[in-house]
């Protein structure tokens, strides 16, 4: 194989990599949207939240003198989607629960107020100083031809794949064969209907919530050691792309935002490749726009109709 | 009661947890490796502290409620003079808070000056993107880069063709006018949230451009060395460029470096009132009345037979338009620009005083642009603060007042039975 064939295949490795924890962010934004038809705009910030608390636990821990690495990498998975799901929770509760019912517009600017507030307040906890912590997990396997150009497969890069095929698999059992993933299904149907029917719809929502933050914990606590580096502002970023993820999917629908997940993931890895990194970031925002211009219900997403 | 504490005790446990390990423990990093400290018995003491508070707030929810019914709320729109006296003094009013704008900075120190001077860039700013936001109820979370294509105008064309401030001042206007055109025409017919999240990208488009783009705007070194506004054509340095005269020498006084920074403020005075005033009219005109019409219901406005993509448009165009004059203004007033004043905490800051002011209340929004620039440096020691406390503020304002702490009165009319 030619050298830019092997290369463009190890950018695909990594844009599928990062590409499939965006896609767990995705679903927090996808689930929130497709019920109550709001943008969670402090979302990204509950993923920082997970970042920060798995770094916590993984330092604590291995101060503690756990040696084994599962239990302590198993251990802070636990306690980031703890920590996340009551922020997620809280979030909920206090800044968009009483707010329902009123106009659309009201909502996403608490949500805005609500991310710049989690993101200072992260900062003043713990600094705002990049946090660097060495590389737990390294090796992996690695083929092509050493003289041309040697593709890696990292093992933190397959524990991603495979934690990610496990919580998405999780979410999809959960969500079509029990009865709380039923109630939930019918919440986005029709909220009204559901609540008349007998179901508790607030605490339907409060679960989505709850969901959606558990998963964007995942998503930390992998990235987070992918990347080595934490810092409080990682969250805008990542929920921004997320959230071109979950569009690009058709927002609302769980599958799409897998898919667009990972779709956007390559994107950025293919153009990371050809053109300077930095402008990487400007095809995600111009994707964004071109597909809401053009094809505003996404790749997999319904129309919808505005009622009177 | 009973029935209140099982709520009460899982609320406390969810305060427990979001502060335990975000506020009670410490990432320390020491060279290459990173440690946890654990915060001090003070710390603590104030957790357990939220805990409680949150506990006993929970289980005495339902009595606390009757209570504050039961208070008698204030009224204080009797503490106001009639209507007709109000409109007679209004003018009066006016002419002495314009009078006390121009003669104050005469009195105070030179810092006090500056301030004021930054004061009112935010007041346009918020002005415009009140058009926008409170008026015609469209969520542009992307105006900084509006304010980035004023200030890059000028920095760019003094720079490269040494164009004057006031030749700019209108070309920084139009430019930033016609972004706000050529993005809003695709985007304005996108629905709200969509809308609010397609500016923001392009917000950030626009500063990720600037920041690469080297060649053209120096990348993140910015433009340095940007020149002062004259006075016809006098200039406030203490020596004259070739073929220019300074202002102490042209009316022989002594060089004086404050004389620099009152003009700068005169200025930006002039431009604050100016855009008061053209908002004010335009508020009244049929255009106005659509924004708002617009913003209330979108199908009505559309079955009585107004085109809501011009009328978004209009206020899309006009509320950059006003960015771009204080861009305009915010370069010349610093004298260096690069991205890092173009960020999207920027855009939030401005959104910040839009919403705390009252959406579409002008006065609102010119005391909140006042008290959000003020009050942290009033008290240094808030600095850390001052984000955090944005953030709050926009969910509590949201929460309890969502029409803000001034709304927009509407002019009625009443028929007063006799």
């Amino acid at each position: 194989m030619s050298e830019t064939t092997l290369y463009v295949l190890q950018q695909l490795i990594n844009g599928l990599t990062i590409g499939s924890t965006y896609a767990l962010i995705a679903i927090g934004y996808t689930m929130v949207y497709g019920i109550i038809g709001m943008i969670n705009f402090a979302h990204g910030e509950v993923y920082m939240i997970g970042t920060y608390t798995a770094f916590i636990t993984i330092i604590g821990l291995l101060t503690l003198g756990v040696g084994s690495l599962p239990i302590v990498l198993l251990l802070a998975l636990i306690t980031a989607i703890i920590v996340s799901s009551s922020y997620g929770y809280a979030i909920e509760r206090v800044a968009y629960r009483p707010l329902r019912g009123g106009p659309r517009l009201i909502p996403l600017i608490t949500a805005i107020g609500m991310s710049i507030f989690l993101q200072n307040y992260i900062r003043l906890a713990q600094g705002s100083r990049d946090l660097a912590m060495p590389a737990l997990i390294s090796g992996g396997i690695e083929f092509g031809d050493p003289e041309v150009f040697e593709v890696t497969i990292s093992w933190m890069q397959l524990i991603i794949w495979g934690v990610t095929l496990i919580s998405m698999t999780a979410l999809a059992l959960f969500i079509s064969r029990s009865r709380l993933g039923r109630a939930c299904r019918a919440c986005a149907q029709d909220l009204k209907m559901t609540n008349l029917l007998g179901i508790d719809t607030n605490r339907i929502i409060a679960l989505t919530f709850v969901i959606g933050a558990a998963l964007a914990a995942v998503a930390g606590v992998l990235l987070g050691l992918y990347y080595g580096t934490i810092n409080p502002y990682i969250g805008f970023m990542a929920g921004l792309k997320a959230f071109t993820a979950a569009v690009l999917g058709g927002i609302g629908s769980i599958p799409g935002a897998m898919l667009g997940g990972l779709l956007l993931g390559v994107t950025e890895a293919l153009t990371a490749a050809f053109f300077p990194s930095e402008y990487k970031d400007v095809v995600a925002f111009s994707l964004l726009v071109l597909i809401l211009l053009f094809r505003p219900t996404g790749l997999l997403g319904k129309p919808e109709v505005e009622k009177v | 009661m009973q029935r209140a504490l099982f709520p009460a005790l899982f609320a406390a446990g969810v305060t427990f947890l979001l502060t335990c390990l975000v506020i009670g423990v410490k990432l320390e990093q020491d060279g290459p490796t990173l440690t946890v400290v654990g915060a001090d018995a003070e710390t603590w003491s104030w957790i357990a502290f939220a805990v409680v508070v949150v506990f006993l707030f929970q289980l005495f929810q339902q009595p606390l409620a009757r209570l504050r019914q039961r208070l008698p709320t204030a009224d204080v729109t009797g503490l106001l003079p009639d209507h007709r006296l109000r409109t007679r003094l209004r003018p009066w009013l006016i002419a002495l808070v314009v009078v006390g704008l121009l003669v104050w900075p005469f009195m105070v120190s030179r810092g006090a000056v500056d301030l004021a001077t930054l004061t009112l860039i935010y007041v346009m700013l918020g002005l415009g993107l009140n058009i926008v936001v409170g008026f015609a109820g469209l969520l542009d979370l992307g105006y900084v880069a509006f304010y980035a294509v004023g200030a890059y105008t000028y920095a760019l064309l003094s720079e490269y063709y040494g164009l004057s401030f006031w030749a700019c001042l209108p070309l920084a206007g139009l430019l930033a006018a016609t972004f706000g055109c050529i993005l809003g025409f695709p985007v304005l017919r996108l629905r709200g949230d969509y809308l609010a999240i397609v500016t923001l990208g392009f917000g950030e488009i626009i500063r990720i451009l600037l920041n690469n783009w080297t060649g053209l705007t120096g990348g993140p070194n910015g433009i340095g060395g940007i020149d002062k506004p004259s006075l016809f054509g006098l200039e406030f340095s203490r020596r004259a460029s070739e073929g220019a005269q300074t202002f102490h020498e042209f009316f022989g006084i002594s060089y004086n470096s404050s004389h620099k920074v009152i003009f700068l403020y005169l200025v930006a005075v002039l431009l604050v009132l100016i855009t008061v005033y053209i908002i004010n009219r335009i508020q009244r005109m049929p255009i106005g009345r659509a924004w708002e019409a617009l913003r209330e219901d979108e199908i009505a406005c559309r079955s009585l037979g107004l085109n809501p993509t011009v009328i978004k448009l209009s206020a899309f165009t006009l509320g950059a338009s006003f960015a771009g004059f204080a861009g305009c203004f915010f370069a010349a007033r610093q004298g260096f620009i690069s991205p890092e004043s173009f960020t999207f905490i920027e855009s939030a800051i401005i959104l910040a005083i839009v919403v705390l002011g009252g959406m579409g209340s002008q006065l609102g929004v010119i005391l909140a642009a006042i008290a959000m620039t003020i009050l942290p440096e009033l008290a240094r020691e808030f600095q850390e603060y001052r984000m955090l406390m944005f953030g709050g503020v926009m969910v509590l304002m949201m929460l309890w007042r969502p029409q803000g702490l001034l709304p927009m009165k509407r002019p009625h009319l009443e028929l007063k039975s006799s």
